[in-house]
């Protein structure tokens, strides 16, 4: 028989690889162990995790809470452990924690920024995880319960129950009936008909702002009328004018309404039907309450300014073209700094006479174009990566230049930029704290000035930082894993 | 096949009608002059060396590529700058590419469903219906909840294929479309076709399957330097090829 024939007669099965080269044997060989170098590497790697754990554990966890003064610590700190010992003052936390969240915000109304943030979380659930009936509803009932639970010790914490204009929330039974109705309504919601709870989400900035600055109910109102305008404008002219144009025509009329008549209009509502919550001045907002408002609103607005800003800087149109990549260019090449003293001193050069425009919302709204340029540059960088093949298929099959995009371009572009937009939106929550630099009192170095200013804590160093940035960490992780477990659900290659 | 090929009429009813057509890219002259009319129900099979303009001249007629010279009608309008005639001539024409170019984050069935649902505003249940009718056509209706990752070479340019036709278009064009493909799947792709060919299809195919060609053409272009060199009945085409330019391009294709 000659060397070159061979005939299989029986096909082989496929077998298990053999022990040593599966499962945690192989792992630990490949990644540790696998030759000298390795093998000492790993060894002082470990013993640099020990020292480092060695010295900072037993400083947080051996940390004192029951004391009034920073002396206090110290001295409970000899008795316990003995002198030289160096242990955390909790204590700080535990009486300042409320200014680290909420600024100056009145204590008694604190409930009104804790039913804020757990709608929050209402308004996002529907978004961030879409079409997951049961996630939904576990996020809003834990959210439901535990919002409930800190109006209560907000109360505590205040003793006294919550004042309110005349009309709404005169008590505080009728706020906890209030908040109790409302998360019902949505648990039920995400239980029947989970896709109509985006409809909370639309509505919701204009209730979080209302529970934050309070006021006449009839502002709040007002602005979503100007939404509603533009809306009907919109899908009137739509069909005759094309996208742009009609959304064009809508921003026009409804800015019509929201510059001129809407004033007038919720005055005479006002006067006539008196009904709100107490107006609180942005001046006393702070700490991570602070941070909350701006982050939010600034990451929610600039997804969509920087999608329009890459769709415009890939135009044809030279005019849309050269707009965009001028913006963009311009405000990457400012410092962010540059831009909040722009929004404390120079804009306010630039409006009306007599025209006060909030502090915050100058903040958010430059926070906001300043990140949107950054998010249109990652989700440029997502577009580049999409094949050609696939704005030609989408051409072919006759779907118009606005179809194209939100049915086959964007879905695929922004998984591509998923994890360039999240690190840019940590960025962007992380320089939150820059607004120390216009006066506002953020939690890293505003409300840390204000407690170190208290001859109680008056040298209290690390603990403070340690704190705010435990949770600033905490909420940029969990942004990552979201992230993270958003590729994998939208990954639908299967390579 | 020779039974097929009498239902595979050919009316005297215009489809397509080029005349004078050029294009440039920059300063290079891709398609020079280009005549020709097609007529309901023929089955046109456009052959040549790469770079010759085969592709880029089947992508004129649903307006990937505009041309700056000349004159294409489609189906009586002609394609202008005019947006509303592009997106008319689109919405009848079905293009398959050599890349297959499903949407990747779509599944079957939302692939297929896409196009009818958005552009012809059909509810959605009777696109459905019409998806798996069109799934079942090229025999792949229980990949409908899969996603295009999932599936063979073969299996997703058929996917393609029923993606375009739910869209009940008049006119197929083909722009090489097993090209891409392992030669074990080419076949399947190629039967789909030619049952589309007998149902009376009009079909602009670019292609180097001579077999196909051979089978279901009822013209054979050829095409060099942007211009079309030869034209003729299949048989004709090639057993007697009159241009020494075809003649050389046939004995490289055939000659192995």
């Amino acid at each position: 028989m000659s060397d070159t024939s061979f005939i299989r007669t029986e096909m082989l099965p496929a077998k298990t690889p053999p022990v040593g080269q599966r499962g945690v044997v192989k792992w630990l060989r490949e990644n540790l162990f696998a030759g000298p170098m390795n093998t000492i590497l790993t060894l002082l790697g470990l013993i640099a995790v020990y020292y480092l754990l060695a010295w900072s554990v037993p400083w947080v966890m051996r940390g004192i809470w029951d004391a009034d003064t920073l002396q206090d610590c110290r001295r409970l700190t000899i008795e316990r452990y003995g002198e030289g010992a160096s242990v955390a003052c909790w204590a700080m936390i535990s009486e300042r924690w409320h200014q680290f969240m909420f600024g100056f915000y009145p204590q008694d109304l604190y409930w009104r920024p804790v039913l804020a943030f757990g709608l929050l979380f209402a308004a996002l659930a529907p978004v961030l995880y879409y079409g997951e009936r049961r996630t939904n509803l576990k996020l809003i009932g834990a959210v439901a319960v535990l919002t409930l639970v800190f109006m209560g010790e907000t109360w505590k914490l205040a003793d006294i129950a919550p004042k309110a204009t005349p009309a709404l929330a005169s008590n505080s039974s009728l706020v906890i009936g209030f908040a109790v109705a409302l998360f019902g309504l949505l648990l039920a919601t995400a239980a029947a008909a989970p896709r109509k709870l985006t409809w909370f989400t639309a509505i919701y900035p204009l209730l979080g702002f209302f529970l934050l600055w309070g006021g006449s109910v009839w502002g709040p109102l007002g602005v979503a009328m100007g939404f509603a305008i533009l809306g009907i404008v919109f899908v009137l002219l739509q069909g005759r004018l094309g996208v742009v144009v009609a959304a064009g025509a809508g921003v026009l009329v409804a800015a019509i309404w929201w510059l001129g008549v809407q004033t007038v209009a919720t005055t005479a509502l006002h006067s006539a039907m008196p009904m709100g919550l107490y107006s609180v001045n942005s001046d006393v907002f702070g700490g991570f309450l602070l941070s909350f408002v701006i982050g939010v609103s600034a990451i929610s607005m600039s997804l969509p300014i920087g999608i329009l800003l890459a769709l415009g800087r890939r135009s044809d149109m030279i005019l849309v073209k050269t707009l965009s990549v001028g913006f963009i260019e311009f405000v990457r090449g400012v410092p962010l700094i540059t831009m909040l003293f722009t929004a404390s001193l120079l804009l306010q050069y630039f409006l009306p006479p007599r025209s006060n425009f909030d502090l915050i919302l100058r903040v958010i709204i430059l926070v906001t174009l300043f990140a949107s340029a950054y998010i249109a540059e990652v989700i440029r960088g997502g577009l580049a990566a999409l094949p050609r093949g696939q704005y030609e298929a989408a051409d072919a099959l006759g779907l118009d230049y606005w179809q194209a995009q939100r049915l086959i371009v964007m879905p695929q572009a922004l998984k591509i930029a998923i994890p360039g937009i999240v690190s840019s939106f940590i960025g962007l929550f992380k320089d939150t704290t820059l607004v120390a630099l216009v006066g506002l009192a953020d939690p890293l170095t505003g409300i840390t000035r204000i407690v170190r200013a208290d001859i109680n804590w008056k040298n209290i160093y690390w603990e403070p930082y340690v704190f705010v940035g435990a949770i600033f960490f905490a909420v940029c992780f969990g942004m990552s894993r979201y992230s993270m477990y958003l590729e994998k659900k939208l990954k639908t290659d299967h390579r | 096949m020779a039974e097929a090929s009498r239902k595979m009429q050919v009316s005297d009813e215009v489809a397509i009608q080029i005349t004078g057509m050029n294009k440039w890219y920059g300063q290079f002259h891709v398609l020079r002059d280009i005549n020709m009319t097609v007529n309901r129900g023929e089955r046109i099979v456009i052959c040549g060396p790469s770079g010759s303009g085969k592709s880029t001249l089947i992508r004129c007629i649903n307006r990937l590529e505009e041309h700056q010279q000349g004159q294409i009608i489609v189906d009586g309008t002609e394609l202008t700058s005019d947006l509303k005639n592009i997106d008319k001539v689109r919405s009848e024409v079905g293009m398959v590419f050599q890349h297959f170019n499903l949407f990747p984050h779509l599944t079957i069935l939302e692939n297929l469903t896409l196009a009818p649902i958005w552009v012809r505003k059909t509810p959605r249940k009777e696109a459905e219906e019409v998806a798996m009718h069109y799934l079942s056509k090229v025999k792949i209706p229980e990949q409908a909840h899969k996603y295009p990752g999932q599936l063979s070479g073969g299996q997703q340019q058929r996917v393609a294929i029923a993606r375009s036709l739910c869209m009940k278009p008049r006119i197929m064009l083909f722009d090489e479309p097993t090209s891409a493909l392992d030669p074990e799947m080419i076949k399947e792709v190629l039967d789909t076709m030619i049952e589309l060919a007998e149902e009376g299809m009009t079909m602009l195919c670019v292609t180097h399957e001579m077999g196909f060609a051979q089978a279901v053409a009822n013209r054979v272009i050829f095409m060099d330097q942007g211009q079309i060199v030869e034209q003729n009945e299949p048989k004709e085409f090639f057993n007697n090829p009159q241009s020494e330019r075809t003649k050389l391009f046939l004995s490289q294709i055939l000659g192995h």
